[in-house]
């Protein structure tokens, strides 16, 4: 993993600031060859990615129906965005979604460290465990706790039963609250192998002797993981957060299929929102407005976040 | 941008030239040739194809089983799930790749018809010899502006089932199904209390689509109209709604409905009746084929009543049939169709699996009359009612819209009375923003 190396490299000695600025090879005489080499992914990004953005982009100045012509509309569609309860409410719902589940997925990624990080018997039994249901797609995922989570049919009503927990069924998509629990308990299930792995790796690169430093010099449990586990692990954690922030922003299949927005549209993530705009109500220039706020909120925000992520390494 | 060189800037430049062309060339590819290819015999081998949601599967499996293997032509069907079906046909009709034959549950109709989605079939329908029976209901979603554009493709019914067997457990004449609200809660009641997980009743709670057809015929036999002809007003909060959800909020209040009901979104909502646990249920006719099939108890049917029980209504819901916008196999798509609407299909592959014709002079076929509960649903269509409105499945089918949102804060809210007149605001804004 990239951190790993970072972390590595800083601990080099800086090289001299007075010294030249390498060549960059015969390749940067000759730039045609250069073009030539990025031309696939240049062609597929072209038609893959920015012809598209393109036609978002443009789509949001129109009122854009199904087989018609679009009719250009100014900034009326980014204008309605400013009075489209849904979209609003969506946004805080999707901020408070992202700012719990990246708490508990790191809370719950600790633990789970540091079971599988010690060399006791099972660990590679615990690790395997962990990572399994990220290699399940989001939206099976989802299915499959749609129908666990269900009152007759579901596994986990019967086994809360089972074993005396409860008399009646729990109703595990019935309140807002249930709800998000549930959602949040589906993503932290899905996606903490991946934390735990990368979060094992940032912490096996930590070298060793650092440790045994510091034992020699009598430094507690407390210390070693406040001055050594810590700031070693700080390129890690840099990295995870960006990825579980822009992942949770974007979030939107685990809501579609696990709990369609409900109950009472307290689920409606921004990405569910202006997905129902385009495909319930068929306003696609609407929907296209709102997606190209998204798009530069999250350019925005991933900026902000790989600067702090730069200053920390510094 | 600023650190481009020289030759990264006329790259860059031609890079976006390029994407600007392929843009182009995508909003550009509009204006196909609807013509199509009329050909003396239209049923010259052709290969159609047709999409239709996954709530019609087997019954439109049949037609086109059917079609195919007495015919030259040949049409391939696609199932797609009810729940994806808006999105699909969207995603295609932008793309242009919509299929020959395109069916529509009857509510999203009339918006179809508005965006362009269908060819005109105003000609072809008329000049059938059996046009005036043509179920008139479907015709009118399917026309705007005085064209006809799609055909009845599947008819249903919605009233209400029960179960017989559990009508005698509880003490119930099973000959006499509930005349009216207050029989329904009291029979309810009686069934519920057989324990064993048995419900007397059942509701669906998390599902806009079930609660128009299963509720507002209860106020239209009262008498309302719920929507305008026009579907530009709105009238939910009104005594006989008040009187509906006073009903189900008591049998959701009192349990006498599976726990389960709250979070029902359609999916799995006949399950639990034809499971035999539940006494009564107001769905609709595409569930009696099942219902015949299976054998382990015996179930009737009664039309939904207004809450005195005056009077009986029912929501006819169901498919239309249109030809795509941009097929350029017109004359074949409408020999398929054509078929679909003559006696024999009609007969033999609708009715004779426990579907209603769509033709009014077909209600009395050999099948529909022999069985007295199929004669009931076919005779209940002359009270059947299709609400239009440009955006109704945005409003009433849609999960995250304002009459589910209505439905489940006046079952599960403290306030009836203002969930409605709530529901009443947020609903008809929505009419007025569709114009």
């Amino acid at each position: 993993m990239s951190p790993v190396t970072l972390t590595r490299v800083e601990t080099g000695a800086p090289a001299p600031a007075a010294a030249p600025r390498p060549s960059r090879g015969p390749a940067a005489r000759r730039p045609l060859t250069g073009w030539l080499f990025v031309a696939p992914t240049a062609l597929i990004v072209a038609a893959l990615f920015l012809a598209p953005l393109g036609v978002l982009i443009y789509m949001s100045f129109t009122d854009w129906p199904l087989l018609a012509d679009p009719t250009l509309n100014g900034l009326d569609n980014y204008r309605a965005i400013a009075n489209d309860d849904m979209f609003l409410e969506a946004i805080t719902f999707t901020l408070v979604y992202t700012a719990i589940t990246t708490v508990v997925l790191f809370a719950v990624a600790f633990v789970l460290v540091a079971i599988s990080n010690s060399y006791r018997r099972g660990t590679r039994f615990y690790r395997t465990a962990f990572f399994l249901p990220y290699v399940v797609g989001v939206a099976a995922a989802s299915t499959m706790w749609w129908v666990d989570a269900h009152d007759q049919l579901g596994v986990f009503n019967q086994v809360l039963r089972g074993v005396g927990l409860i008399e009646a069924p729990v109703g595990f998509l019935e309140t807002p609250g249930k709800a998000l629990f549930t959602v949040i308990a589906l993503v932290v299930w899905k996606f903490i192998g991946f934390q735990v792995i990368v979060l094992l790796v940032g912490l096996q690169s930590i070298p060793e002797e650092l440790y045994e430093a510091a034992r020699v010099d009598g430094a507690s449990a407390w210390q070693r993981l406040r001055y050594i586990t810590i700031p070693g692990l700080k390129p890690t954690l840099a990295l995870l957060t960006v990825l579980s922030v822009t992942g949770s922003l974007l979030a939107f299949d685990q809501f579609y299929v696990l709990t369609h927005g409900g109950p009472d549209n307290s689920t409606v993530t921004v990405v569910l929102a202006l997905y129902n705009k385009a495909f319930q109500s068929f306003r696609l220039g609407d929907a296209a407005a709102e997606a190209v706020v998204l798009l530069v909120a999250l350019v925005l925000l991933n900026v902000i976040q790989l600067r702090l992520l730069r200053n920390r390494e510094n | 941008m600023a650190h481009l060189k020289g030759e990264d800037t006329a790259m860059f430049t031609r890079v976006v030239a390029l994407a600007g062309t392929l843009v182009l060339t995508l909003t550009a590819c509009g204006g196909s040739d609807n013509s199509g290819t009329a050909s003396t015999n239209p049923d010259d081998g052709t290969q159609l194809t047709m999409w239709v949601r996954s709530a019609t599967d087997q019954f439109s499996q049949r037609l086109v089983d059917a079609y195919n293997q007495s015919h030259k032509n040949k049409v391939a069907l696609t199932i797609i799930p009810n729940d994806n079906y808006l999105t699909k046909v969207g995603a295609a009709a932008g793309s242009r790749s919509l299929p020959d034959i395109l069916a529509s549950d009857v509510v999203y109709t009339p918006n179809y018809t508005k965006q362009g989605l269908f060819q005109d079939l105003t000609g072809d329908v008329k000049g059938l010899p059996y046009y005036s029976s043509i179920a008139k209901s479907h015709l009118d979603v399917a026309s705007y502006q005085d064209k006809i554009y799609a055909v009845p493709h599947k008819l249903d019914s919605s009233v209400l089932f029960y179960n017989k067997n559990l009508f005698k457990q509880a003490g119930l004449d099973p000959e006499k199904p509930p005349k009216n609200f207050d029989e329904i809660l009291a029979y309810a009641r009686k069934i519920t209390a057989l324990g064993n997980g048995i419900t007397g009743w059942d509701l669906a709670g998390s599902c806009g689509g079930c609660n128009v057809y299963t509720l507002f015929p209860y106020a239209w036999a009262d008498g309302k109209e719920v929507l305008s002809a026009d579907g530009k007003k709105v009238d939910i909060n009104n005594d006989s709604f008040k009187a509906i959800f006073k009903l189900y909020k008591q049998t959701s209040d009192e349990n006498l409905v599976d726990s389960s009901d709250k979070t029902q979104d359609g999916a799995t909502w006949p399950a639990n009746f034809l499971a035999g646990k539940v006494g009564m249920l107001a769905l609709g006719s595409p569930i009696v084929g099942d219902l015949l099939k299976q054998t382990a108890f015996e179930w009737g049917v009664t039309p939904l009543m207004s809450p005195d029980g005056a009077k009986t209504a029912t929501f006819t819901g169901g498919d239309v049939a249109g030809i795509a916008a941009t097929s350029q196999h017109k004359a074949q798509a409408w020999d398929f169709l054509k078929w679909t609407l003559e006696e024999s299909s009609q007969v033999e592959i609708i009715a004779k699996n426990g579907d209603l014709p769509g033709r009014t002079d077909l209600g009395g076929n050999k099948y529909t009359a022999a069985d007295p509960r199929t004669k009931i649903i076919a005779e209940g269509l002359k009270n059947g009612h299709t609400p239009f409105a440009l955006p109704f499945g945005d409003l009433f089918n849609n999960p995250n819209g304002p009459w589910l949102e209505t439905v489940r804060a006046a079952l599960y809210g403290p306030d009836i009375n203002k969930a409605l007149a709530d529901g009443q605001a947020k609903i008809q804004a929505g009419l007025d923003a569709a114009g």
